[in-house]
């Protein structure tokens, strides 16, 4: 394993034919899901990337907006100006396949930055808990148990109301982003403090962290240098699959109007102004935001269960 | 006509990579009462042999060739409900480990009455009965109230009898017992292996003792089949193969096992298969500081050392209840000597050693180095300058090593965090370790797990002399590794010892390993320390009783050939 995690200083190209021979590299060659699940992620995270290249339109830019183009159907031309959109239009003439790749820019950025956030909190607290235990680790645990015992949601839904408080109206919109990743991340870094603690729990009796204290190592390196690098695999399934419920829980947040707001729409922003349509017969309004997220929040997470098989050395 | 028979068994394990072949063309008979013993070496295929008798291979294992018989029918390839009924019934199995080989929900009495019933059929009042006879006969005293109680409220001995007693209660024709005594103490070890010895001759059934332990091999079995890399290499009655070994591979594991009754020199180095990997101290001694062991005062003082862990926690002190772990232990160690310390597991002899190495702060007492008081933990100035004096060597070389690190990354570590040497001294440093140790300067690129055992032992060495100390701690240094490699690993240590002046602190549960290495022994039982005394001494006149057991019970291997064994 630890020879597909980090192998500095090779020559970079027998490195790569390491990689590729490793078991690692051979597990996924040889899982027909996660070939498909990745290929199906990087292209969407392409496709977020360079947006402002492959999107024939900027649907926020009011110059380009034409609202005789509103409810124009996939594919048809539109009754007034006779033109095509390949996914449609929404109410104000917005091209559909426009406003999806930039709502995938903002969706991923949120859930990206969630997770890291939250990944960074979590591992740090889990370290620290595990290593000294005694009153800290009953502390931090036991506000990891506290905090699960509220919905994430619900959790995000407040730390966003107390945010929206005390931020001035007209910051309200830039600070939105930030605040859903703060909130998000949040609700979510008790998972990866129950994993690293769990992990480094096992690491810290081995013999070779007595070894470093034997040396006279101090805590702190001890914790990142030695037992920190031995914990990651989980965290980075854990880190995947995180990753596609942030998706979800921002999706979630702005569905119910507490997110990405309408000037700078995430997908879930999007689902929200197409659900007020379904009913009137514009069903693509939501329907192709509806399935983009769906594609990305499942190829990710087929992503991390197959990460998670295939560094369990125990399933393979 | 024999009991069980095993002819020209070849089992592969087929990998991405390669075929590997665990078992190859290999023979064997097993004949009614009598002890067959399979020895070998890690990864010598001898445990592979048990499972394919059992049916009880690995996926993707599979018999690729040969045949295995059980009293003239054959069993190997065989459907799995046909070889379902077999096991268990006609062939039973002991495990190494006793704790995880019973069910920890079901008291002794629903394990033995099912397994009864399940084979043997009849009334539960029939299978009750039996039961009980049987944990009578397996020595379990007060069977009526010890048959209904739970696998956890018996100790490791007494576990090993019940599964001995499981294994035997459906009348089997052949036994595998697969390592039944690594997991016990030396004294229980001794007992377990009387019990299987006669009730294989009440019973006449027939062992298969799958053992890494020669001296387990010459006290208990009948005959004898030795294994290296999947082959067999000598087999024979075992006086025979014991005393008179012909194939070179079989005298070079007798030459390496640990003798009781002779002091050697160094362990004789006969190498087959891997090739030889030297030790150069000389290089090392050269550049070694001159320690002066001046032997007037004594390099360790240690007085009324005492160690208690909680055992019960609770808010207020009252609440709380301690283990006593070490118990006012005091003794001096001798600048220049090895100091062993012996004693069964749970005698608190690696929480003595631990408390010396700083790793446990001390709960009373004091321990001394040159005069000043290390076991005040708070004292910086002394404490860097007694880390930089002192190492130790690990039982686990599997757990001693960060598998996230380079290997020379992890020999520097000591000299970088005590600043002993800039950047591009430290890496001439390393590299020059590594060689002495014997694994050549490459070593330092790869990680520890590209090693095997022994070179993971090598490397750890190689961290410990970093920083050219002078007092080396030796925790179960060789109890993980296989016998050649241990004598490798003790020869290493003396080299240390004898030319570089260090003084070691060594312990171990192994006596045959302590009369080698150690010039003095404690003997530690129960927290405290019974007996201390001359090595040559302890062995020859123990003054406690609790010694002279110690000794009675150990294995005496006089009948192993002493070929090549020089004393020294």
């Amino acid at each position: 394993m630890s020879d597909t995690m980090e192998t500095p200083k090779a020559a970079p190209k027998t490195r790569m034919a390491k990689f590729w021979d490793s078991d690692f590299a051979w597990s996924f060659r040889h899982s027909p899901v996660a070939v498909i699940a990745s290929l199906v992620v990087v292209i969407l995270v392409l496709a977020a990337i360079f947006a402002p290249l492959i999107a024939p339109y900027n649907p926020f830019n009011p110059a380009t907006l034409n609202l005789m183009n509103g409810f124009t159907p996939p594919g048809t031309p539109n009754a007034f100006t006779q033109e095509t959109f390949l996914l449609g239009t929404d109410d104000q003439g917005r091209d559909v396949f426009s406003t999806i790749l930039y709502g995938l820019r903002i969706s991923l950025f949120v859930g990206a930055s969630a997770v890291l956030l939250a990944l960074i909190i979590g591992v740090i607290l889990g370290l620290v808990a595990a290593y000294f235990g005694g009153w800290i680790e009953t502390l931090i645990m036991r506000i990891a148990d506290v905090q699960l015992t509220f919905p994430a949601i619900l959790v995000a839904m407040l730390i966003f109301g107390i945010a929206k408080g005390i931020t001035p109206p007209e910051y309200r919109d830039e600070m939105a982003i930030y605040v859903l990743i703060i909130a998000i991340a949040l609700s979510d870094w008790v998972q990866f403090a129950r994993v690293v603690r769990g992990a480094a729990l096992v690491e810290k009796n081995k013999e070779y962290v007595q070894a470093a204290r034997l040396i006279g190592r101090g805590s702190f390196p001890i914790m990142f240098r030695h037992i920190l690098p031995n914990v990651l695999s989980p965290v980075l399934v854990i880190a995947t699959i995180s990753l596609a419920l942030a998706i979800i829980a921002e999706a979630t947040l702005s569905f119910l109007g507490v997110g990405a707001p309408p000037t700078q729409p995430s997908l879930g922003t999007l689902i929200r102004i197409g659900q007020g349509f379904l009913f009137s017969g514009e069903w693509w309004i939501l329907f192709f935001p509806a399935c983009t997220l769906l594609a990305l929040a499942l190829s990710v997470n087929l992503l991390g269960d197959w990460l998670r098989d295939a560094l369990n050395p125990k399933l393979r | 006509m024999s009991l069980l028979t095993i002819q020209d068994l070849t089992v592969e394990f087929p990998t991405r990579r390669q075929l590997f072949t665990a078992v190859d063309h290999a023979s064997l008979s097993v004949e009614p009462g009598e002890i067959h013993g399979l020895v070998g070496e890690s990864g010598a295929g001898k445990s592979t042999i048990g499972a394919a008798v059992m049916g009880l291979l690995e996926r993707p294992g599979r018999i690729a060739s040969g045949q295995i018989k059980l009293g003239g029918e054959q069993i190997s390839g065989i459907d799995a409900e046909a070889m379902r009924g077999l096991r268990g019934k006609k062939i039973s199995m002991i495990f190494q480990d006793p704790l995880t080989s019973l069910n920890p929900l079901f008291t002794v009495r629903e394990q033995l009455v099912e397994t009864i019933q399940t084979h043997l059929g009849g009334t539960e009042a029939e299978a009750n009965k039996r039961a009980r006879d049987l944990i009578d006969r397996v020595g379990i005293p007060d069977p009526d109230t010890r048959l209904d109680q739970y696998p956890h409220q018996f100790s490791g001995g007494m576990r090993q009898r019940v599964v001995i007693a499981l294994a035997l209660c459906t009348e089997p024709d052949v036994i595998i017992a697969d390592e039944p005594t690594t997991a016990l103490d030396v004294s229980v070890q001794a007992q377990i292996l009387d019990l299987i010895k006669e009730l294989a001759q009440e019973r006449q059934v027939g062992v298969i003792l799958i053992t890494h332990d020669m001296g387990v091999i010459a006290d208990s079995t009948d005959r004898v089949t030795v294994m290296y890399a999947g082959k067999v290499v000598e087999s024979g009655t075992t006086a025979q193969v014991m005393g008179q070994p012909q194939h070179k591979y079989t005298k070079s594991l007798i030459a390496a096992v640990p003798r009781p009754t002779l002091k050697l020199h160094r362990f004789p180095q006969i190498s087959y298969g891997g090739r030889e990997t030297r030790f150069a101290v000389d290089d090392m001694a050269r550049h070694w500081p001159k320690v002066d062991n001046d032997t007037s005062k004594p390099l360790f003082e240690i007085r009324n050392l005492t160690k208690k862990f909680l055992q019960k926690r609770g808010l207020l002190p009252w609440d709380r209840t301690y283990f006593t772990a070490v118990d006012n232990v005091s003794f001096d160690i001798h600048a220049g000597e090895v100091f062993g310390v012996v004693g069964e597991s749970g005698s608190g002899k690696s929480t003595v050693a631990r408390m010396i190495a700083g790793l446990y702060p001390v709960d009373g007492g004091t321990i001394d180095f040159q005069g000043q008081r290390v076991s005040d933990l708070s004292n910086r100035s002394v404490q860097d300058e007694y880390r930089k004096n002192i190492q130790m060597i690990f039982q686990d070389p599997y757990s001693s090593l960060n598998p996230r690190m380079r290997v020379d990354e992890i020999v520097a570590e000591p000299i970088r965090h005590h600043r002993l040497m800039d950047g591009a001294h430290i890496k001439r440093r390393v590299d020059e370790l590594l060689d002495q140790v014997g694994l050549g300067s490459g070593a330092g690129q790869k990680y520890p797990h590209e090693f095997s055992g022994g070179q993971r032992q090598r490397i750890s060495i190689a961290r410990a002399l970093a920083t050219q100390p002078r007092f080396l701690i030796c925790d179960e240094p060789t109890s993980a590794l296989d016998v050649s490699i241990q004598a490798q690993i003790l020869n290493i240590l003396k080299d240390l010892q004898e030319h570089l002046g260090l003084t070691m602190l060594f312990i171990s549960h192994d006596l045959p390993v302590v009369r080698q290495m150690c010039d003095r022994v404690a003997v530690m039982k129960q927290g405290q320390i019974v007996e201390v005394q001359e090595t040559s001494e302890l062995f020859a006149n123990p003054k406690t009783e609790y010694a002279s057991e110690l000794l009675r019970l150990m294995p005496k291997l006089d009948d192993l050939s002493t070929d090549g064994l020089e004393a020294g």
